[in-house]
């Protein structure tokens, strides 16, 4: 499903807050379609990066285009067109199941009739039927991240930013969210994900690795295995993030 | 020992690093004095009000002379008939007429007695009562100047024997010391509880060799600290700035104050045992406890006007009592004679209070 | 003696009048005295629940429980004077700099930072250059290291550690696994949980847990060997088309997505070498481009421990 139109384009695109730059000049092209894995160490400036796409803060020099929009000028529209999940925000937790998907799909405009035809596509796809009208803090976290990223994706969007979405989930459960991550992808909607598990950044199409504000490196994770000699993708962190100056997060 | 006064210092760090928390503790008496003891005082000045005088004599012009150089009123215009004064009132800014029958000097010479009408616009009767208040209280004056020979006309407030200028901010600071020693000190202990537990650091205090006893104890001491400070900042703000005069004994008002202190330093205890949020502690505080102290305590609604039901809450309030003893000791500069029975209350409630909480107090976490 | 004795514990949580969670269900294993244990699970496997209990901070419904000997109910207070802790949140102050933190945590226990400053002087070095920084404005990497200086400071015999490395990157993961191997060459007792399975080969011994069970405790090493099958890994250029085709054969036990490889298990031995296996699987056009076998991850063991126990129930 891989083409080769560009859905995300930055050129140097700089966050400064007063003397700290966060992100120095980051450039980078993501495609249609594609598992894009942004990695970095702890304060490398993936969370501002991702921020500035998002359209949630204005950088302070350079340009990006996400699905298309200028992101200084057309964050309303990229808001429309993106989709966001985090591990620490992501549903309501005292609403149901269902009371989730029709508000989430209320504020993206779904019609009455699409919120139906999803929500009860989306209980049965994720095996919820039977709690789909208990309070959503019930559920185990697996549900939940699953849930969550079901109703990121509701309408469609281009990209979907995942902001460590599978943090302390059971492995079972990991891999059911990367089977869904997989259907989206094959959908055509491209995906940005961070993690941690290193194994994850495997099933990426290509990842970036962040360290002190900059992109060190950008491949697929065999290219990137081959340049450092690495048996894992967890070799090739080290290397790359053990020389990190920066700290603070 | 040594742990006790690491405690209380690392408690003084939180409160002079969080610059919202140190506006509020400090901010609040002294924007609470400023308003009540200026914008919100019940002292009305230059209400508008219309006279009518049939007896036109020495007296009468005495009486409105009077009348018209306080700063309370500004007359504005002399009818010729009662029948008048509803228009009047209609026309507009009229709060108050003042009506004198025919032949008042003679009635007053030959002791026959007279009387004085005075109506008020009653549609806000606040400021009606305080109005009718100002105009008795002139009046009375005026008699009392002149040797009694004036008889009783108008009942008069007996709160003014000891408010001869009628001063709103008498009645206002020690609300306001009572207001804001409870909700500070609930506010901040049971806020400041919660906030370790939200942060997780409870857990390690808890697995700690401390005593969690004197974990509790040594969160109230700064906060009761602080609280004195604030206490003699209000008095500082009423004795400078509203010209107050304490005229009682100060150690016996700060011991007082002490004890409310307690009170209110055992319910935020009490409140932080029964939730686990930040919020929630500071909802309970502010609505638990701002609209009781308010209504209850006296000094913006009397008491004596409320249904017998309410009264009896209002028995319930600590900062109830405190104000009695605080306007007992303050203004009229009474001893402790006087209010020793207010205080056994006040102390009972503390002691139940601290029961409470010492029986409420968790030693784990769930 | 047993650093640590868990005696069928059980802990609920009321959820409302008629549901509970049950965080730990009918859960024994020991700890020896010295050794790094590791509690190997997801979030809301019960871990957290088994610290508090441990940590005298909550009580089990039922079941027993002992630390350095002493029973977590009856001798808590003892328990308290002996054990450190480091909860799974970021529990410092915030608004406190990095040696107020410490030195008030030194206090709290009784001590200062001088008497025990051997003990942390390894970690402590790493975060001094910035000891008048609020807490708050640390990284994860550094706020972790502070945690473990505070629940050292007062030579715990015991150290209990809750999710210590969750949301720290792999750099700072590794440096602190290293600091656990040094304070454990001294002689404490470390009791850490993880939700990272690469972290259990870094544990002596370990538990793995899952709602509440456990599934299996053991040395890293005997969970591995114990796992019953022949493990394949296979490889791809359509790997997401892939992981359907395969659990599509009737061959195939089961089948999960690995990184860079799918992980698969056979019904049954087919006596194919792993080249003819890859032919006769390319010859139904699936594509595949390297078939091994391999030594079994952790990981691994509990994917299958956690479908036995699902299918079990």
């Amino acid at each position: 499903m891989m083409t080769k139109e560009v859905v995300i384009k930055t050129e140097k695109l700089t966050k400064r807050f007063g003397d700290f730059i966060a992100t120095n000049e980051i450039s980078f092209d993501v495609y249609s379609g594609e598992i894009f894995g942004f990695l970095g160490a702890n304060g490398a400036g993936k969370t501002t990066a991702m921020s500035m796409l998002c359209g949630l803060l204005t950088p302070s020099s350079g340009n990006a285009t996400v699905a298309g929009y200028d992101i200084y000028k057309q964050t309303e529209k990229i808001k429309k067109n993106i989709g966001y999940m985090s591990q620490k925000f992501s549903l309501y937790e005292d609403l149901t199941p269902r009371e989730n998907i029709r508000f989430f799909g209320g504020i993206y405009g779904l019609s009455d009739k699409e919120i139906r035809e999803k929500s009860g596509r989306l209980i049965e796809q994720l095996g919820l039927a039977s709690e789909a009208d208990k309070l959503v803090v019930s559920l185990p976290l697996g549900w939940k991240q699953k849930l969550a990223f079901s109703v990121a994706i509701i309408h469609e969007p281009k990209i979907v930013f995942l902001d460590e979405p599978t943090g302390g989930v059971d492995p079972v459960t990991r891999r059911q969210f990367w089977e869904l991550i997989y259907d989206a992808s094959d959908r055509g909607i491209t995906i940005f994900v961070t993690t941690h598990y290193m194994d994850e950044a495997e099933y990426c199409n290509r990842i970036s690795m962040m360290v002190d504000g900059v992109i060190k490196e950008l491949d697929s994770p065999a290219n990137l295995k081959e340049k450092y000699k690495a048996a894992t993708m967890d070799e090739v962190f080290f290397e790359l993030a053990r020389g990190a100056v920066r700290k603070a997060d | 020992m040594k742990q006790f006064l690491s405690f209380i210092s690392k408690e003084f760090h939180h409160v002079f690093r969080d610059r919202k928390t140190l506006l509020l503790l400090f901010g609040m008496p002294v924007a609470q004095i400023v308003l009540f003891g200026f914008a919100l005082t019940n002292e009305i000045k230059n209400s508008k009000i219309v006279i009518c005088d049939y007896s036109k004599d020495a007296v009468t012009q005495k009486i409105i002379e009077k009348i018209e150089a306080s700063n309370y009123f500004e007359i504005e215009k002399s009818l010729k008939s009662d029948k008048e004064i509803e228009s009047a009132f209609k026309a507009g800014d009229i709060k108050l007429a003042i009506i004198f029958p025919s032949q008042f000097q003679q009635d007053i010479m030959r002791g026959t007695g007279t009387k004085i009408q005075i109506v008020a616009d009653a549609s806000d009767p606040n400021t009606a009562t305080t109005l009718t208040n100002y105009a008795s209280g002139i009046i009375r004056d005026y008699q009392s100047e002149n040797g009694g020979m004036l008889p009783m006309t108008i009942g008069t407030n007996p709160r003014m024997i000891y408010n001869p200028e009628l001063k709103g901010s008498t009645n206002f600071v020690p609300g306001v010391m009572a207001l804001v020693l409870m909700l500070i000190c609930v506010l901040m202990t049971s806020a400041s509880i919660v906030r370790e537990k939200e942060n997780g650091t409870m857990e390690i205090l808890l697995v700690s060799p401390m005593n969690p006893m004197l974990v509790i104890i040594s969160k109230a001491i700064p906060y009761f600290i602080l609280s004195l400070i604030n206490l003699v900042v209000i008095l500082l703000l009423s004795v400078f700035l509203l010209d107050m005069e304490i005229k009682g004994s100060l150690l016996l008002l700060f011991a007082e104050s002490a004890l409310l202190i307690i009170t209110a330093l055992c319910l935020g205890l009490l409140i932080s045992n029964s939730t686990n949020s930040q919020q929630s502690a500071m909802i309970i505080s502010l609505m638990g406890l701002l609209l009781p102290t308010m209504m209850f305590t006296g000094f913006m609604f009397p008491l004596e006007n409320m249904p017998r039901p309410l009264q009896i809450i209002s028995n319930l309030v600590p900062s109830k009592w405190y104000y009695i003893i605080v306007k007992n000791v303050m203004i009229k500069g009474l001893g402790f004679s006087y209010i020793w029975k207010e205080t056994l209350v006040l102390v009972a409630m503390t002691m139940v209070l601290l029961l409470l909480s010492f029986k409420n107090f968790k030693i784990r976490l769930a | 003696m047993a650093a640590v004795t868990v005696d069928h514990l059980i802990k609920k949580y009321r959820q409302d009048k008629k549901t509970s969670i049950t965080a730990l269900n009918n859960i024994s294993f020991s700890v020896k005295e010295g050794e790094i244990f590791g509690l190997i699970g997801p979030d809301g496997a019960g871990k957290t629940s088994l610290f508090r209990i441990l940590t005298t901070l909550l009580l089990a419904d039922s079941g027993s429980a002992t630390v350095c000997g002493l029973d977590v109910v009856k001798d808590f207070r003892q328990i308290r004077k002996q054990v450190g802790y480091m909860p799974g949140r970021f529990s410092l102050y915030q608004d406190l700099t990095v040696e107020e933190n410490l030195r008030f945590f030194a206090t709290v226990f009784d001590t200062t930072i001088e008497e025990n400053y051997h003990l942390i002087k390894d970690i402590y070095v790493q975060i001094e250059p910035f000891k008048n920084r609020r807490a708050g404005k640390l990284s994860g990497g550094m706020k972790q290291k502070l945690a473990l200086c505070c629940a050292l400071i007062h030579k715990p015999t015991i150290l209990f550690l809750d999710e210590p490395t969750t949301g720290v990157d792999t750099v700072s993961r590794k440096e602190f696994w290293e600091m656990l191997k040094r304070l454990k060459d001294q002689g404490i007792t470390i009791l850490v949980s993880t939700p990272y399975m690469d972290e259990a080969t870094l544990c002596e011994r370990i538990a793995l847990i899952q709602t509440g069970n456990i599934l299996s405790i053991n040395t890293p090493e005997g969970i591995i060997s114990n796992y019953p099958e022949i493990l394949l890994a296979v490889k791809g250029d359509d790997m997401s088309h892939l992981l359907k085709s395969l659990r599509s054969l009737p061959e195939v036990k089961s089948c999960n997505a690995f990184g860079e490889y799918h992980h698969i298990t056979l019904k049954k031995d087919l006596k194919l070498s792993e080249t003819d296996l890859q032919k006769k699987w390319n010859d139904q056009s699936l594509q595949i481009k390297e078939v091994i076998s391999i030594r079994p991850t952790v990981e691994d063991c509990f994917i299958r421990l956690m479908m036995e126990t699902s299918k079990a129930s």
